[in-house]
This record gives structure tokens, C-alpha cells and sequence, in this order.
């Protein structure tokens, strides 16, 4: 392994911080929830990174694993904004705000 | 230069590059696109670090299925385009630029400050030995069979909660 471990490890970090960027500054919930993927993927690759630096699989496993619970989340996300906007006509989340105060 | 460097660089850039014009196009379908170029690119970088198996199912499993229903629902719900975040608030733009900056550089102090370079073992004929489907088959048939069970589960009540909340009410 040529590579230092530390630039994978700043890739995902430079990842996880535009995943922060877009979930704050975005306004359409469907692209919330697609920073929020982005995220999960960026701790994905610091598991395999260091899955694969150590020679232990367990890492791998549980990217299998994120990958299912991602799958899931991404099924439940998209039929709850499906309900909400057949109710408000919209997805930006600045006009969904009844529970919010 | 090795071929891996070359190969991370070329993934790595691509991935940086498509995550930040992803948050930054203020059209979703062109978001979306710019994370499925993101989700192969962070494939490949999987491929660089001897991670067959989970490459592939990053390209099926994201790249393919999870941003193809994405795409699916965007286009089926056909958003008016968000009104520009950044015109009226530019402050508060600033202000998050700003903090996530801050921790993004603390994160980079932190992982050079840990020196995680000191604590690993450099072998690759091991590492390729971690990735192969056959190693990772047997593990999670054997040590991970329970959380691979629950995954199942989880996925099921996903379906049938998605269906249900998915569906039209008629009263």
C-alpha cells in the first residue's frame, strides 16, 4: 500500500463536510436527503480504508450492512416526501414546517 | 508516480469535484446525476484499496439502484426549482461556509495529529486476501449471520412501511 492512509482519510472528511454544507444551505428536501447519502458514503470509505489497511474484513461487513440500512432509509425518506407532497404540494422544506414551535 | 497513485488521484478528484457541483447546482436532476458520477468514482477508489466485492455493490447497489429511485421520484414529483438560498441570505451562507470549514480543518489537525500512518500494517497481499467475496461470504455467513438476518428484516419492514405510506388513502 503506497498510498498514506491520510489522504483517504481527508477525502472523506472533505466529503462529510459538503454533505454539511448542502443538508444546511439546500432548501428542496429530496436533495437533503442526497447530502445526507453523500455523508454516509463518506464514512463508508474511511471503514474500507481502514478495513483494507488493517487486513480485517469486519469493516467491509459493515459497509454491506450501511449499505442495506441506506437502501431501507432512502425507501421510507422518499414515500414520506411522496405523502407530504401529495398534501402541500410542495418539497421545499422551508413551507413544510407544522411541527416546528 | 505508481499506477495506484495515479489511479487515486484520478478517482479522488472526481469525487471531490462532483460532491461539491452537486450542492451547488440549483437544479435536483443535475444533483442527482453529479452523485451517481460521485458513487462510481468512490468505486473505483474502492477498487484502489483491494475492496472488490463492495465496489461492486457500490456500482449495483448506489449507482444503480438507490440514485435510479432517487431519479425516479424527482421526476415523478417535478419540483419547482428552489428559489436561490444564497441571493437573500448571504450571511448566513457565509456563516455555515464558515463552521463547517472550521471543523473540517480541525478533522484534518486531528487525523495528522493521530499519525494513523504509525499504526497500520502496510501488506498488500493481505489486504487483497481481506476483499475477495470468498472471504467476506464466509464471514458473514459464520461470525455475522445475526446482523445479516436483521438486515432482512429491516429491509422488509422498510418494503411494507414504504407501500403503506406510499399509498393513496381512499376513504
Amino acid at each position: 500500500m503506497q498510498i498514506p492512509i491520510e489522504y483517504y482519510l481527508i477525502l472523506s472528511a472533505f466529503m462529510f463536510s459538503t454533505g454539511i454544507v448542502g443538508v444546511l444551505t439546500r432548501r428542496n428536501a429530496i436533495v437533503v436527503f442526497m447530502c445526507v447519502e453523500l455523508m454516509l458514503n463518506s464514512a463508508n470509505l474511511t471503514l474500507i480504508t481502514y478495513s483494507s489497511y488493517l487486513g480485517d474484513v469486519a469493516g467491509q461487513l459493515f459497509v454491506f450492512f450501511v449499505m442495506a440500512v441506506a437502501a431501507a432509509e432512502a425507501a421510507i425518506g422518499l414515500a414520506i416526501i411522496i405523502a407530504i407532497f401529495r398534501n402541500k404540494l410542495t418539497v421545499n422544506i422551508d413551507q413544510i414546517n407544522i411541527l416546528k414551535w | 508516480m505508481t499506477l495506484e497513485l495515479v489511479l487515486f488521484i484520478l478517482f479522488g478528484s472526481i469525487c471531490a469535484v462532483s460532491a461539491v457541483l452537486m450542492i451547488t447546482r440549483p437544479n435536483p436532476v443535475i444533483s442527482a446525476l453529479f452523485l451517481v458520477l460521485n458513487f462510481a468514482s468512490l468505486a473505483g477508489l474502492y477498487l484502489t484499496l483491494n475492496a472488490q466485492f463492495i465496489a461492486v455493490a457500490q456500482v449495483i447497489v448506489y449507482a444503480g439502484a438507490i440514485m435510479v429511485f432517487f431519479l425516479f421520484v424527482l421526476m415523478l414529483l417535478n419540483p419547482e426549482k428552489e428559489e436561490r438560498f444564497f441571493k437573500e441570505k448571504t450571511k448566513l451562507r457565509i456563516f455555515i461556509i464558515a463552521i463547517v470549514a472550521l471543523i473540517l480543518v480541525q478533522i484534518i489537525y486531528m487525523i495528522f495529529l493521530s499519525n494513523p500512518s504509525d499504526s497500520v500494517t502496510a501488506e498488500v497481499s493481505r489486504s487483497v486476501q481481506t476483499g475477495t467475496i470468498e472471504n467476506i461470504g464466509r464471514e458473514m455467513f459464520t461470525n455475522y449471520i445475526l446482523p445479516f438476518e436483521a438486515a432482512g428484516y429491516l429491509l422488509l419492514a422498510a418494503t411494507i412501511g414504504a407501500m403503506v405510506m406510499a399509498k393513496k388513502k381512499f376513504e
